[in-house]
């Protein structure tokens, strides 16, 4: 069986069928991101996304993924390690306390912003809301997620964010092989050298 | 660097938003083997016998450890060394370990766990603190005479008198209930033993690296140089991960020494719920006497703390109830009992308010229930009332030395949310549908730690040759953005970028012991050390330079990454500068050291200097309660809150924001549930923490009064932001309904028809 992760195929070995997905990942693919907080999908820290869906797989097992696309979120940033600009979005908010929610947050905001990229805080606010964070009440969560909006529209058009916001027609934003395009694009968020993106963690 | 990524800067940012951060659960060792508790279905019991046999047979078991394995202490405790690193003589909650598996996987250890038979004696339980309090009641701790774990008082003034002065009392008793912290990251340890010294390195989830480093050292019976505590990113912690992560440690680094294997132990969430300590919930006896003019003439209180089955740290957080009993109000006249408790409870710990929270959620009422009586608003008792600079506290500490910014705190909320136009909208019962309210706390909060004890903390910093910087500081990353903080503060002070600045992972092993990174001490007095740390440093390079410079030394200036004379011609780029130093033989290195300045305390009367400086801040919120199914739904909260300077501002704000969004949880939806002193919600589908839906957008204000006693001017936030939005809901609620609640979490069913406007039910 194979699974296509972060743009990589990957061959299951048969031993591994029966393991739960959280676990493959984090331990034979050593993609770690994927949180375990709860065990029983009640929490969302383990989301990742599959065929740019959100999907919590503490609570599933490997061989229910054959032939998927998966994207973790070792697979948002663009392979020079720039960071996707939603995920530069949380940066410059001061979206990330402690840090352990963040992927499956990322992760989920990006499903939402491919399917949706003219929210409203509600809209945002409800898409969130099976992923819990115990650090910062959500409020600048959310203002990521309206931060990084209009960078969805732009790619979706294909013209810049400034020029196009409040221009793009409704329903252009659902054409199916511009949000493909945009799930699997490296667009140019600020630079890794930057100072708000660049320090690794002190560890 | 551009001011809005200063605003927002953060060191781990990066790695976190990638995924790359790698928590204790992520880290990987060769030939590691995990551990699975094992606990018994006793609330309380005399321990018989513990057979591992059977488990030991299991194929992939290495081997079940039990409390005689313990080759040092198996008893520990910040304060009463009453806590068990496994159970040894009986069993006194559901949460008591046993005994641990170590297998090969997780999996085997969790497999042969139940196969781990315990014999034990079942004893009568005790598990309401008023009944563990009458004589006779079965004992938790024998050995301690009695379940009363500890007593503190206030006395001051003559209660009697005021009474007597007093046109009206009011008399309430409110109950509180046991909440759980819910980190995300749940308690997880690996313990990796080095093969060149035998040092035993623990990384783990836990937010006191140092105590942590004394019980493991304690219960291996080895020096406190033999253990490693290296800092790892911690998925939140909220005062919880103390002592419960100080014990999964040990448990882990006594495996990983016997078997002499790197040993992971990472909590489930349910044995993380079951077994590690929560907030405790009181009982608060309140009675207040009130002139009619709205004045306070005086209060008595009984206060009762359920503290469970070990002491932890219940005579700490009882005693910030205690000098806080009376909120941000000047009262002449106080009689304060507070009784902290042993039961067979689970545990009761730090967490987050640390005592406040239920104590505000009192005062905040009583004070609404009074203003009511008075005739008067309670924006306007509060004001007849509240501390202002140079006010005497209860405790007889006059507030002086430092901006006392309750009113500038209580005006700027009521400000920004229009409180007084939006007061005469509330519902108070009438009407059908959505019932609107809008309601408000405040409160004052003593920084730091206080009469709890020691109180000081270190910053080392070490600029090499090249003009780069390392950092280290005794204050530990929670999560919070501490590392942050210290290196902003850092670059501020010897005027360079940011990335020259290295924040060191931190060890147990380099820095020394600092204290705890609780009691929302870390901005404090972390970057109090950083600061001294700096200074000190600027005065060896300004040595160094002043005579190239052609300036004295205490005329060297430092900015732009620069070392600067007089003029800003006269300069030497820092880079520079450090590896002249190098060439000079002469270290650009500092050791800082910020002392708490001193408190005072006399137990016995419950007078004196409590705290050395204080913070303010008041919530409002505005909410809607649906007529026919009691649902309450926030709509909007701002919270102003004086935390002397920000450091980092949106990461002021993102605590602001957090903790009224556990405050909204407190007051909703939260509660441990454990109808026989065994928790039934072990997990987060049962144990409800807000959602993203269940809060409104919140708006956050910053006052800055930076305080002298601080070297930064910065004081506190964490915990001052997680301890007033509960009592402004359950305003709000009786402003929509009519309905004062004295318990919490507050549960609201249809209501009853009619509704008397402004009569309190409960």
């Amino acid at each position: 069986m194979k699974l296509f992760v972060n743009g990589k195929e990957i061959e299951v070995p048969a031993a591994a069928m029966e393991k739960r997905i959280v676990e493959f990942l984090r331990e034979d693919l050593d993609l770690t991101g994927a949180k375990n907080a709860c065990d029983v999908g009640a929490c969302g820290a383990c989301t990742i996304l599959v065929n740019d869906e959100p999907c919590r797989i503490c609570i599933k097992l490997v061989k229910d993924f054959g032939g998927q696309r998966i994207l973790t979120i070792e697979g948002l940033a663009a392979p020079d390690g720039t960071l996707h600009p939603l995920q530069q979005a949380f940066v410059d908010r001061g979206a990330i306390q402690c840090g352990f929610c963040t992927p499956g947050m990322v992760l989920t905001a990006h499903a939402f912003l491919l399917q949706n990229p003219r929210p409203t805080r509600e809209q945002i606010r409800h898409a969130i809301f099976k992923n819990l964070c115990r650090c910062t009440g959500y409020q600048q969560i959310i203002d990521a997620i309206e931060q990084a909006a209009p960078h969805y529209r732009s790619v979706a058009s294909g013209i810049s964010a400034d020029v196009e916001d409040g221009i793009l027609p409704s329903g252009m934003a659902s054409d199916i092989s511009k949000r493909s395009k945009l799930a699997t694009a490296s667009p140019p968020g600020r630079m890794p050298g930057s100072p708000a993106g660049r320090r690794p963690a002190a560890t | 660097m551009p001011e809005l990524d200063k605003k927002s800067w953060r060191n781990d940012a990066y790695a976190k938003v990638t995924g790359r951060a790698k928590f204790t659960d992520d880290l990987k060792f060769a030939n590691l083997l995990h551990a699975a508790p094992v606990y018994s279905e006793c609330v309380h019991a005399k321990l018989i016998a513990i057979t591992t046999d059977e488990a030991e047979k299991l194929p992939g078991v290495i081997r079940v450890l039990t409390a005689k394995d313990v080759p040092g202490a198996n008893r520990f405790g910040q304060i009463i060394q009453d806590f068990r690193i496994f159970a040894d003589d009986k069993i006194r909650y559901h949460g008591d370990v046993v005994a641990i598996v170590v297998a090969e996987t997780r999996e085997i250890a969790i497999h042969a766990a139940p196969l781990v038979k315990v014999s034990a004696e079942p004893l009568p339980a005790v598990l309401d603190p008023e009944a563990a309090m009458l004589p006779g009641a079965p004992l938790v701790h024998e050995d301690h005479g009695t379940n009363v774990v500890n007593t503190h008082v206030v006395r001051r003034g003559n209660v009697d008198e005021g009474f007597k002065q007093a046109d009206f009392i009011i008399e309430e008793t409110f109950q509180t209930q046991t909440i759980e912290h819910a980190y995300m990251e749940t308690e997880a340890a690996v313990c990796v033993p080095r093969s060149t010294d035998g040092v035993i390195e623990v990384y783990g989830s836990m937010q006191h690296p140092f105590s942590t480093r004394r019980f493991v050292a304690a219960c291996l019976g080895v020096a406190l140089s033999e253990i490693e505590v290296i800092g790892t990113p911690m998925g939140g912690g909220f005062g919880g991960k103390d002592d419960t992560a100080a014990i999964v440690c040990a448990r882990a680094a006594l495996a990983a020494k016997l078997l002499n294997r790197p040993v992971k132990m990472v909590y489930r969430r349910d044995w993380s719920m079951r077994e590690s300590y929560k907030r405790h919930p009181y009982r608060v006896q309140y009675k207040m006497g009130v002139t009619k003019t709205g004045l306070i003439t005086a209060v008595q209180c009984r206060i009762v703390a359920d503290g469970g089955a070990y002491c932890s740290v219940t005579p700490w957080v009882t005693w910030r109830s205690t000098v806080q009993c009376c909120g941000p109000y000047v009262v002449e006249n106080v009689h304060c009992d507070t009784f902290g408790v042993y039961t067979n409870n689970v545990v009761a710990g730090a967490m987050r308010g640390f005592g406040s929270p239920q104590m505000n959620f009192v005062i905040e009422q009583m004070v609404e229930i009074a203003a009511q009586r008075a005739g008067i608003s309670g924006i306007e008792f509060r004001r007849r009332n509240l501390v202002r600079q140079g006010s005497v506290t209860i405790t007889g500490q006059r507030l002086a030395g430092h901006t006392v910014a309750m009113e500038q705190a209580l005006d700027t909320v009521l400000r920004e949310i229009n409180y007084e136009g939006k007061l005469a909208n509330c519902a108070h019962g009438n009407g059908s549908g959505e019932l609107y309210g809008i309601g408000l706390a405040m409160s004052y909060r003593g920084v730091s730690l206080g009469g709890e004890g020691v109180d000081f903390c270190a910053a080392i910093i070490n600029a090499q040759a090249d003009g780069s910087i390392f950092l280290e500081v005794g204050v530990h990353e929670n999560g919070q953005g501490s590392e942050s903080a210290m290196s902003l503060l850092l670059a501020e002070e010897l005027g360079v970028d940011l990335e020259r600045i290295r924040y060191r992972r931190s060890s147990t092993s380099n820095i020394p012991d600092s204290g705890t990174t609780v009691a929302s001490r870390g901005t404090i007095m972390g970057g109090g050390a950083v600061t001294l740390a700096a200074r000190e440093l600027k005065g060896k390079i300004a040595g160094a330079f002043c005579g190239k410079l052609g300036c004295k030394a205490e005329e060297v200036r430092f900015k732009d990454n620069f070392v600067c004379g007089r003029s800003d011609s006269d300069r030497i780029a820092f880079g520079d500068a450090m590896r002249q130093m190098w060439q000079m033989q002469q270290f650009p290195f500092a050791f800082g050291v910020f002392k708490a300045p001193r408190v005072t305390w006399d137990e016995h009367t419950g007078q004196g200097d409590a705290y050395f400086t204080w913070v303010y801040g008041c919530q409002a919120v505005e909410l809607t309660v649906n007529k026919k199914s009691g649902k309450v739904k926030l709509l909007n909260a701002v919270a102003a809150h004086d935390v002397g300077r920000a450091v980092n501002p949106e990461m002021v704000r993102g605590q602001i924001y957090g903790g009224m969004a556990m405050s909204a949880g407190y007051a909703l939806h939260e509660e441990v549930k454990a109808p026989d002193g065994r928790i039934t919600t072990l997990n987060l589908n049962t144990y409800r923490i807000p959602r993203s839906m269940d809060l409104p957008e919140m708006k956050a204000i910053i006052i800055e009064n930076p305080d002298p006693v601080s070297p930064t001017g910065a004081k506190s936030i964490g915990e001052p932001a997680n301890e007033i939005l509960a009592p402004a809901i359950a305003n709000a609620i009786f402003n929509a309904t009519g309905q004062r609640h004295l318990s919490l979490p507050i549960r609201l069913g249809a209501l009853p028809e009619p509704t008397t406007c402004g009569e309190g039910g409960k």
